[in-house]
């Protein structure tokens, strides 16, 4: 019984949301916080492999998304829809039902192959350096985007819409939400796997001292590569289903903003701790989602009070300066993140009597 | 042929002094905490903002002084208001994490958050119609052969030259920059031997951001239009230049952010312009393949 406790939830919450949706009980807004909160668990928690598992100092996260979003994209417009540019379809578009999954996981592929750009010179190189390394990749990826003048360039990509469009006509349930929810829960089941695996152990064993794990028989090269690997093809995936959430890409939405957006969730959530992340990015889209209405509810109280000059209004503007300070604040009260370095059975130990973890 | 190349290089001179300058205040900075401070180019963006405030005031309050009198007292002004920005920053920010000792990445996250303050407030308070800076210099272009220079561009590159050489006078031969590589060397130790740790540390945030406001100044003047993200792009381009040099040493980051000049300027000689970012960027990471630690970057030892 307590084995079942967790994916029954799970289940339950997946089933209620996507029959809700379907009956068009919750508006599509609300459906789109949920998706773009499970797309932030999905990146928060890959990009904890790296930053908090590891402990190494990487902040190029958003390129690797890019690779997946436009790997899938491209993918899929070419299979299942007909497109000015990639002609038509090579596929029935009624088989974009069963095949969506796995273009989703041909894009985390490509983006994990483009996580070896990262992974070889973090053999050598330590955390400033590889900083910067990930960094240059970030560019480069983007660069590299913008010069394919034949997936869009500068202009961005779209086309993603029909292929949604192709699935519902086939059953029609919101599918691309059902997607993001199996996708989320496979990506914390497999984080939460590979890190309590004796693999995973090597990886933090590297963060608490390479030199002493290397001698005590780790392999630390190969464990950087396979940490690097699955953090950007996890964050590949990310981008896939962002892309299908939006419909439209851009490869300026994916540069060093959205990387420093991952760098928060992670670290508001605390290093290496994966009920952390994903209750930080839980948290950090509420709070620009309900930045929303705060801001202009806080114009009008202020204009109302006379504290603000008649030509003056507090515009959506103030979203990334409110964010930040609210960060600034976090840090210099509890540095170490919300949960710090323990996961929710360790500050609550009587939830593990209702689930047992193999 | 010729002529363009020669033309192209003084391009890419001026364009290099401006990633050295800032390149310079990140290595101060670093070589001091160990810090990246990721706001440094938004303290560049600040240091053109303010100087076109003083500048505009100065010349609606006296409109018939000479320009070169304007700048005169535009220059330390706005080095000095810069400086009380960075050392405000280091105030707030960046003392109360450093006192608790914080972990080292936490107060890199800080200073990407203070930056990120620093553009979107300015964006919020001052509207999102860009700023013309006012011409205070009057262009005189000499012109040898076929080569043309003006006067600003010489005067950019000197300048960088200059600060340079000043920075390198203090870091070596002063007591203050002795006591800077003291604590970069043994943070703990320092303090025994009777050295203020802070005042050196803020005396380091005032010359890294004068420096990163005179750069803004002279950007400004160069390129005569200023938008709240204009720190931005240019702030990580000069960090990246400043590790490729060997971060936390002077000589690296001035010859590294010259270095990044060059390959930009080049690429965009030969190449669509587009492609500017993309081979700037491989060189720089061959560069760091080749040489994990930057150019003058020493390799550091771990004690087992």
């Amino acid at each position: 019984m307590r084995k079942l406790t967790v994916p029954t939830l799970l289940l339950a919450i997946t089933g209620v949301i996507v029959f809700m949706s379907h009956q068009e009980y919750i508006d599509l807004y609300i459906q789109s916080v949920i998706m773009f909160m499970g797309v932030n668990i999905i990146l928060s928690s890959s990009f904890n492999i790296v930053n908090g598992y590891m402990g190494e100092f990487a902040c190029g996260h958003a390129g690797f998304m890019a690779v997946g979003a436009y790997v899938t994209s491209v993918v899929n417009v070419m299979l299942f829809t007909d497109d000015k540019v990639f002609g038509a379809a090579l596929l029935p578009p009624e088989t974009a039902v069963y095949l969506f999954p796995f273009t989703l996981l041909i894009g985390g592929a490509a983006a994990a192959v483009a996580g070896v750009l990262v992974a070889i010179p973090s053999f050598k190189t330590r955390d400033d350096y590889l900083a910067i390394i990930t960094i240059a990749a970030n560019f480069i990826i983007i660069s590299t985007i913008i010069n394919i003048d034949k997936i869009g360039g500068a202009r961005g990509f779209m086309g993603m819409k029909k292929v949604l469009f192709a699935m519902t006509d086939s059953y029609d349930i919101p599918w691309i939400l059902l997607w993001v929810m199996i996708f989320t829960f496979g990506t914390v089941f497999i984080i939460r796997r590979y890190v309590t695996s004796t693999y995973g152990k090597g990886i933090i064993a590297i963060k608490q001292d390479e030199v002493a794990a290397e001698i005590m028989s780790v392999n630390t090269n190969r464990m950087k590569l396979v940490a690097f690997m699955l953090s950007s093809g996890l964050a590949g995936i990310a981008g896939g289903l962002f892309a299908h959430i939006l419909g439209y890409i851009n490869p300026n939405s994916f540069g060093i903003l959205k990387s420093t957006e991952c760098l928060v969730m992670v670290y508001l959530g605390g290093m290496g701790s994966l009920s952390g992340s994903v209750i930080s990015a839980i948290l950090f889209t509420l709070l620009l989602e309900s930045l929303r209405f705060i801001i202009p509810w806080m114009d009008t109280a202020m204009h109302y009070m006379h504290l603000l000059p008649d030509s003056y209004e507090l515009s959506q503007v103030w979203k990334w300066v409110i964010i930040p300070l609210i960060l600034i604040l976090l840090m210099q009260f509890r540095p170490e993140g919300i949960m710090g370095n323990r996961e929710l059975s360790d500050v609550f130990p009587k939830l593990k009597k209702f689930y047992s973890f193999k | 042929m010729l002529a363009s190349i020669i033309q192209n290089l003084f391009n890419a001179f001026q364009w290099g002094s401006f990633y050295s300058l800032i390149a310079l205040g990140y290595t101060l900075v670093y070589g001091v905490l160990r810090l990246i401070n990721f706001a440094h180019g938004d303290i560049f963006m600040v240091g053109a903002y303010i100087a076109f405030f003083i500048a505009t005031a100065i010349l609606g309050m006296a409109a018939s002084l000479p320009g070169w009198m304007v700048l005169a007292m535009v220059i330390p002004l706005t080095m000095i208001l810069t400086a009380v920005v960075g050392v405000s920053l280091e105030r707030i920010a960046y003392r109360p994490l450093r006192r608790k000792g914080a972990h080292r990445l936490y107060v890199v996250i800080t200073a990407l958050m203070c930056g990120l303050v620093l553009e979107n407030g300015n964006l919020a308070l001052l509207g999102a119609s860009r700023k013309s800076f006012p011409e205070l210099v009057d262009k005189v272009v000499y012109t040898v052969g076929d080569l043309s220079m003006t006067n600003l561009k010489i005067g950019v590159v000197f300048s960088a030259i200059l600060v340079f050489i000043f920075l390198h006078f203090i870091v070596t031969k002063t007591k203050i920059g002795m006591a800077m590589r003291a604590i970069s060397y043994d943070k703990f130790a320092v303090p025994l031997m009777g050295i203020p740790i802070d005042t050196v540390i803020v005396f380091t945030f005032i010359l890294g951001s004068s420096f990163a406001g005179l750069a803004g100044l002279l950007f400004a003047l160069s390129y005569p239009i200023l938008d709240p993200y204009m720190g931005a792009m240019i702030g990580w381009k000069a960090f990246i230049a400043a590790v490729v040099g060997g971060i936390g040493d002077i000589r690296g980051a001035f010859l590294g952010g010259f270095l990044l000049g060059f390959v930009e300027i080049l690429v965009v000689a030969v190449f669509p312009s587009t492609y500017r970012d993309l081979i700037a960027f491989a060189i720089l990471m061959t560069i760091l393949c080749i040489k994990p630690t930057g150019m003058f970057g020493v390799a550091g030892t771990t004690k087992i």
